[in-house]
């Protein structure tokens, strides 16, 4: 019996994948089951292929595997683009009455089992519900206990009334039913459960919850795949902390809304992905030259231009450490698993607020829109430290000022932080500008002062170093020859394609990266490793870069830039190919 | 707020670089006057203001301040206001800033009512940058980049004001200097977006749009025997509208408007959160379940 289940619905956009994907993925986290989701949607609204995969086991999964056990198609399509990943014990749910399926045969060694879907669902109330037909046919065909797909369906139409959910969950029984009686089925597949109670989160509602908990109380943003949905999740809840969120008209205005926002003393953020990030760079050199403590998360898509909007990548990295004008410190920081989403921004605010400076906190689509189980508590709200750096107020504010009583934001200081006095503290009233300017914040163009100001901003990032642990997450094994490093969400599909590479002896030491800047050095790593691989999710490497520049030493790169995010057996078919190990190639 | 406050208070120790006889010496005052008479004082009141000359305002007076990039101040204004709706939020720029650049967030700002004050200082011309056009240029207006005149309507923003919903809609001239203070401190104590243009002359690049023209010019709809009403919207339209001449004093104030800020449900500052996660936040961990 395999350990894990690759479960998908596909169909078209407008059949409702997402939601019938969601349901199921749900009922698994409920029966204690780990969950890992991903989905492979157009942009488009209605047509277009879309996908929604499922993997589950009772042990932890990271990634996606090329393998599909069972497949709901509500359409040919849907088939076509799986056909790799069936195998002779896949089973594909499908309507043989749906126009699409008419002539539907299983390919291969597959089994197809034709459930009248939509006729079911309609004897239970009501066509829509035919996926739900689906899911009562999957969980017959996985022995998974029906149970707990009601507590998924009470959870998702529990607001539209008792009726509704008790025709769902008929829908589902009826599902079921059909294919115990009429199919003749043994299949390996028997979804064992547990007792944990796992929550079940993406990696951009981890980013709106650590906001929330980190005292965010001012968002403002413009809608763009794939960050809006930090908008929409803050919203409606960051409110009952006494938070708004404020959708702008466009990008410009968002990002100088949260900068006023923040100069007014409030934790602010705002979300955006590529083509924002960069009508937001001509607010960036303000927000960094103010000493502006502000949090622009930038959840990647795939560029340039809107390029591929529902694909991953991760191209952005240098936009975020070079896009401006002129030179500014600025932090970057890339969590690499949706629950360090969370730990990340709750950090980003602390780190924006003690430099006050803006730090980018950067996603990728895969990480920001797969969904993924975890035990409640690696979310431990009481674990959450704010530090709002130096704030003065009416008691200490007289050592900051001068000797004609003028308070000074930008005085220079040994650690280049200055002190901060929010709107509304008395005698602390204060100019912020982009332009160059004093320590009382006034315009200069005397080129000591330049210097000075250059320097102390500068200073922070060395304070930073100092204080701060920017490191690295290790895994594998500390004694290997090869080194793999990656950022972002390539440390999932990494986590498993060590388990790939050792299966064929082959050792590696893998770090995975969440600081851009200021990142760990890594030159000793690399030293005792014969060879350093960098895995990311682009074509140029702009990570690769980074470590060759700190490390003065060249290393190899994978890079993917299909749209597509690394799947664990393909990564570790890259990491042998890089070794030159070659792969016995099937006959 | 202490009542001794005055308005020098609000004046900088820094010597303005305008060039002697800019019309913006005459706004800053008014300014400074309106929010001394309103009963604020430098630590509550956060002034943000654009680029240009007229930009240059945040630098001559004493208060939060914010100096920003060309065209956003606005979006700036907001959030202050909206993290902080206990101070007084007034924004200031020019017509190149507020209606070129900014003409987007101008339109935005209007629509959404944030309870602050906008005040643009319309040279029609661009100062800082040595005499170009701006979108309030009159057609045949002959600048250096526009030798034969500019081929280009004017804007009116009053007009766009008035479409976008505004609800204190006013024009002021910057050497009465009386009524110019009196007509922004009508917009402070506005409930709602208080949007002033105010006529504030470019000595230097703009020998059209002078005192002398705007003295001879302008109409006070506030004079008795002007008998305008500010609440009658098609009588304010028609005086917008009408371009022959030019109008000062409240133009249109619709007293019923609830700020955003307030409709948002925002009444307290943003500064003071917890030192960790709020009690509750692991009920935000459960919805996940
Ligand atoms: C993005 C950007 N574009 C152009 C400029 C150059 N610039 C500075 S001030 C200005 C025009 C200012 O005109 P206005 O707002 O009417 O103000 P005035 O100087 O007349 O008071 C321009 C174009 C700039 N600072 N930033
Ligand atoms: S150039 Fe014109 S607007 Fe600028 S300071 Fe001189 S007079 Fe005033």
């Amino acid at each position: 019996m395999p350990e894990d289940l690759n479960w998908a619905v596909g169909g078209e956009a407008g059949d409702g994948i997402d939601s019938t994907g969601k349901i199921f993925a749900q009922a698994l986290s409920r029966a204690g089951r780990h969950v890992f989701t991903s989905k492979d949607f157009a942009s488009r609204i209605r047509g277009g292929y879309t996908a929604y995969k499922v993997r589950t086991s009772v042990d932890r999964v990271e990634s996606v595997v090329d393998r599909l056990d069972i497949l709901i198609a509500l359409t040919e399509r849907t088939v076509d683009e799986n056909l790799d990943e069936l195998h002779e014990d896949s089973i594909i749910i499908y309507d043989g009455e749906r126009t699409m399926m008419k002539d539907f045969e299983a390919p291969g060694e597959t089994t197809g089992l034709d459930v009248p879907l939509k006729a079911l669902a309609e004897d239970a109330g009501g066509a829509i519900m035919r996926n739900i037909v689906a899911l009562g046919a999957a969980c017959a065909v996985t022995g998974f206990n029906i149970e707990y797909l009601d507590e998924s369906l009470e959870k998702r139409f529990g607001d539209k009334g008792e009726a509704i959910v008790e025709n769902n969950k008929k829908a589902a029984r009826l599902g079921a039913e059909y294919v115990e009686e009429e199919f003749d089925l043994t299949t390996p597949y028997d979804l064992e459960t547990t007792d944990n109670d796992y929550v079940l989160l993406n990696g951009d509602e981890a980013i709106g919850m650590g906001a929330i908990a980190g005292g965010c109380r001012f968002y403002a943003g413009y809608p763009i795949t794939p960050a809006t949905d930090v908008m929409e999740y803050m919203k409606g809840r960051v409110e009952n902390y006494g938070g708004v969120v404020v959708q702008a008209e466009d990008e410009l205005s968002a990002i100088n809304m949260a900068l006023g926002a923040a100069r007014a003393g409030a934790r602010s953020m705002t979300a955006t992905s590529g083509p924002g990030i960069d009508l937001m760079t001509e607010t960036f050199g303000l927000i960094a030259t103010s000493e502006t403590p502000l949090v622009i998360c930038n959840v990647m898509r795939s560029g340039p231009s809107t390029g591929m909007p529902t694909k991953q990548e991760q191209g952005d990295l240098n936009a975020m450490l070079y896009g401006g004008h002129g030179e500014v410190p600025r932090f970057v920081l890339a969590p690499t698993t949706i629950a360090e989403c969370f730990h990340k921004t709750v950090e980003a605010f602390n780190l924006a607020e003690k430099y006050q400076l803006p730090v980018y906190l950067t996603a990728d689509l895969s990480l920001a829109v797969t969904e993924q189980t975890f035990e409640p508590d690696e979310f431990d709200m009481d674990a959450v430290e704010i530090d709002r750096g130096k704030v003065v107020d009416e008691d200490n504010i007289d050592e900051w000022t001068n000797e004609k009583g003028q308070f000074k934001p930008h005085a220079l200081t040994d650690d280049g932080i200055s002190p901060r006095s929010f709107p509304g503290t008395t005698d602390g009233a204060h100019m912020s500008t982009g332009l160059e300017h004093d320590e009382l914040g006034r315009r200069t163009e005397d080129t000591e002062m330049r210097v000075k100001q250059v320097e102390k901003r500068d200073r922070k990032v060395e304070t930073a170093r100092e204080r701060e642990d920017f490191d690295y997450r290790e895994f594998g094994n500390e004694d290997a020859d090869t080194l793999v490093i990656s950022w972002g969400s390539n440390e999932g599909p990494m986590l498993e394609a060590i388990d790939f590479l050792e299966e064929d002896d082959i050792d590696v030491r893998f770090l995975s990266v969440p600081y851009i800047f200021p990142r760990p050095d890594l030159s000793e790593e690399i030293e005792a490793a014969d060879e350093t691989i960098v895995v990311e999710c682009n074509a140029t490497g702009q990570f690769a870069d980074l470590v060759e520049h700190d490390a003065l030493s060249r290393v190899k790169r994978i890079n993917k830039y299909n749209g597509v995010r690394f799947n664990a057996d393909e990564l570790a078919e890259d990491i042998k190919a890089e070794l030159g190990e070659t792969t016995e190639v099937e006959a | 707020m202490s009542s001794d406050i005055r308005f020098t208070d609000f004046k900088s120790d820094k010597q303005p670089t305008w060039c002697p006889g800019c019309g913006d010496f005459g706004t800053m005052n008014g300014m400074m006057k309106a929010l001394a008479n309103t009963g604020n004082d430098p630590d509550n009141t956060f002034v943000v203001a654009g680029i240009g000359c007229s930009g240059k305002i945040g630098t001559y007076m004493h208060s939060y301040a914010l100096h920003g990039v060309h065209g956003r101040a606005l979006p700036v204004g907001t959030g202050v206001k909206m993290a902080n709706p206990d101070l007084e939020v007034m924004v200031a720029g020019g017509d190149g800033d507020g209606y070129s650049i900014g003409a987007g967030h101008f339109v935005h700002a209007v629509r959404r009512n944030v309870d602050m004050t906008y005040v643009v200082m319309d040279n029609r011309i661009y100062g800082l940058t040595k005499g170009q056009f701006s979108p309030t240029s009159r057609e045949d207006f002959e600048t250096s980049t526009s030798p034969d005149g500019t081929h280009q309507q004017p804007v009116n923003p009053l007009a766009l004001a008035l479409a976008a919903g505004g609800t204190f809609i006013a024009q002021s001239f910057s050497s009465d200097s009386q009524r110019h203070a009196e007509i922004v401190q009508e917009a402070i104590e506005h409930d709602g977006f208080g949007f002033v243009n105010v006529y504030s002359p470019c000595v230097t690049f703009n020998d059209v749009d002078t005192y002398d023209y705007f003295r001879d010019a302008i109409v006070d709809v506030g004079d008795e025997d002007f008998d305008h009403d500010p609440s009658d919207y098609d009588a304010a339209k028609d005086l917008i509208l009408d371009r022959d001449k030019e109008y000062q004093g409240v133009i249109y104030q619709d007293d019923s408007s609830v700020g955003f800020e307030e409709r948002e449900g925002v009444t307290e500052p943003m500064t003071d959160i917890p030192d960790g996660a709020p009690d509750d936040a692991m009920d935000l961990v459960r919805e996940f379940y």
